[in-house]
């Protein structure tokens, strides 16, 4: 397996690698994939009262791609509102990290992670019935 | 031992040859080229000495007679010719016995007669990756032609209790055949001592050429084959075709080294295992040794890493040669069938490396590669949410994980 260069800056200098506190309510968590299919993903985002990304963290299990494509992820979330955020494509990392075939489903379950992390955000938003 | 900056740590796969072997070859490359079957000139004559010597090689380091070895093309000819050879000339007993961690050569044969109508029973192995002695004579019927076990496993380097399966099949009048590609000048092997009737050997596992190994065919008590590869009638009419003289004289040299060094290497790689050991244990959680500790050849360590990725992993130490497998279905590492039917827990998604070593590895390699490893598995663990979790106190079989892609 060749990674592209890319793939290999992230995998060996990651960045936003940790963990917010998930029982914060300003903090969403997308935890996706699964230890059996070989990729976990976990993204944080925590978001300022003016509505925008103030921090992203991840925390992943698998291949280099898979390391590559959450830490990809954290650099873009930050700044982004949640509206612009949800834009972001699998598409987008994909052809940015030039993932070969085999490794499409790493940007998938990144972008899976941040659709996870919005709503778990969103629901906590969501007034109590 | 290279000038590449890659450490070789894969031994079970494959040995380099060792240099003294190649010098012993190369006569026979250049000087020495007559066909060892042509009868009616030196060439010849002095070919077909070099092959017998070969040949009386080999047998000295099974305690078995010269004309007990025939010369294939490694072990998979050899496994392939001693079950369906003894299959098909014994046609009428229709059952054999093996185990669930055979190498695929041995398990793909026993697939196609089984395909052909022959009833197989694939043994079980325990934690430990060993055979339990009761259920082999349980598994044993009127109809059992052979038991086939493995000496010595490629994946987990556990050896099988040959000395007792070769009693139990001789009181039962079983043909005992044992693939001993890994374990030919690793561990004593005596085949009139163990009651072995056929006996897999590779060469290019024990510092000797690809393309050659040998399969012994007990003569007392006789045993008979049919042939795979009709020809000329050489090698007593089991294996048809011109013997690679060169190839030969490399196996039987290789032999005769292993036989030699056999103790002085085993105590000197023993040394760099537990020097490999201690620092991966000292510096690492949550590591399992793969395989009976006891039970074991020292050149092979089969670890289990929980928590971390296998390709991740892998990229992590590029510049070990090594291999690495998985108990669960990972996206692109092979999994591996010996380490499920030891049962190797993939709830908690280990990765493990087999890490061979061998005749070249020196002691600044094996620091080295536990150095590399332990920085890369510590690495990765900070970086996965499934070590958190564990961290944390969750028990990964309770979560509920997402649909698999």
């Amino acid at each position: 397996m060749s990674y592209s260069k890319r793939v290999i800056d992230h995998y060996e200098n990651p960045s936003n690698v940790g963990s917010l506190n998930p029982e914060d309510k300003d903090v969403g968590t997308g935890l996706v994939g699964a230890p059996a299919c070989g990729d976990v993903m976990k993204l944080q985002i925590k978001v300022n009262p003016s509505g925008h990304i103030e921090e992203a963290k991840f925390k992943t299990f698998g291949c280099g791609s898979a390391i590559a494509s959450s830490s990809v992820v954290t650099e873009w979330l930050k700044g982004k509102t949640l509206e612009e955020a949800a834009q972001i494509k699998n598409a987008d990392i994909a052809s940015y990290l030039a993932l070969p075939p085999v490794k499409i489903h790493c940007s998938v379950l990144a972008h899976e992670a941040i659709s996870a992390a919005i709503s778990d955000y969103s629901l906590k938003q969501a007034p109590k019935l | 031992m290279s000038s590449s900056s890659l450490i070789y740590l894969d031994y079970q796969a494959t040995t380099p040859c060792d240099p003294r072997v190649l010098e012993k070859m190369m006569p026979y490359f250049k000087e020495i080229y007559g066909n060892p079957h042509s009868r009616n000139h030196d060439f010849g004559w002095k070919a077909e000495q070099g092959v017998e010597a070969a040949r009386a090689q080999v047998a000295a380091t099974i305690g078995a007679d010269a004309k007990e070895i025939i010369f294939t093309s490694g072990a998979t000819e050899s496994n392939n010719l001693a079950i369906k050879g003894a299959a098909k000339f014994y046609s009428e007993k229709r059952h054999i016995i093996t185990t669930q961690i055979e190498h695929k050569c041995v398990l793909a044969s026993c697939r196609q007669l089984e395909r052909e109508g022959w009833e197989i029973t694939y043994l079980p192995v325990g934690k430990t990756g060993r055979i339990d002695l009761d259920q082999l004579k349980k598994a044993m019927r009127p109809d059992t032609l052979m038991v086939s076990v493995m000496a010595v496993n490629n994946e987990i380097g556990v050896i099988q209790p040959i000395e007792e399966i070769g009693a139990m099949c001789r009181e039962k009048g079983v043909l005992f055949h044992t693939d001993a590609a890994q374990a030919v000048g690793k561990i004593p092997l005596d085949v009139k001592k163990m009651n072995i009737d056929l006996l897999s050997i590779s060469g290019h596992k024990l510092y000797g050429p690809k393309g050659i190994g040998a399969l012994y065919i007990s003569r007392k008590p006789r045993v008979r084959l049919e042939a795979l590869i009709h020809g000329g009638d050489q090698e007593r009419g089991f294996r048809s075709g011109t013997l690679p003289t060169p190839l030969c004289v490399g196996l039987g040299e290789a032999c005769a080294l292993a036989q030699q060094e056999m103790e002085s290497e085993n105590s000197r790689i023993e040394g760099l295992r537990k020097q490999f050991l201690k620092k991966i244990f000292s510096s690492l959680s949550d590591v399992t040794l793969n395989g009976d500790e006891a039970y074991r050849i020292p050149g092979n360590i089969n670890l289990s890493f929980a928590y971390v990725e296998g390709e991740g992993l892998m990229m992590g130490i590029k510049d070990l040669a090594l291999s690495s497998g998985s108990a669960c279905t990972s996206q692109s590492l092979e999994s591996s069938y010996v380490l499920r039917a030891l049962g190797v827990d993939d709830d908690l998604a280990p990765t493990s490396l087999r890490i061979g070593l061998g005749r070249f590895t020196t002691h600044e390699e094996v620091d080295y590669a536990a150095d590399s490893i332990c920085r890369a598995v510590l690495k990765l663990r900070e970086m996965s949410p499934l070590w958190e979790m564990a961290q944390a106190g969750i028990d990964l079989r309770t979560v509920q994980w997402g649909q698999h892609h």
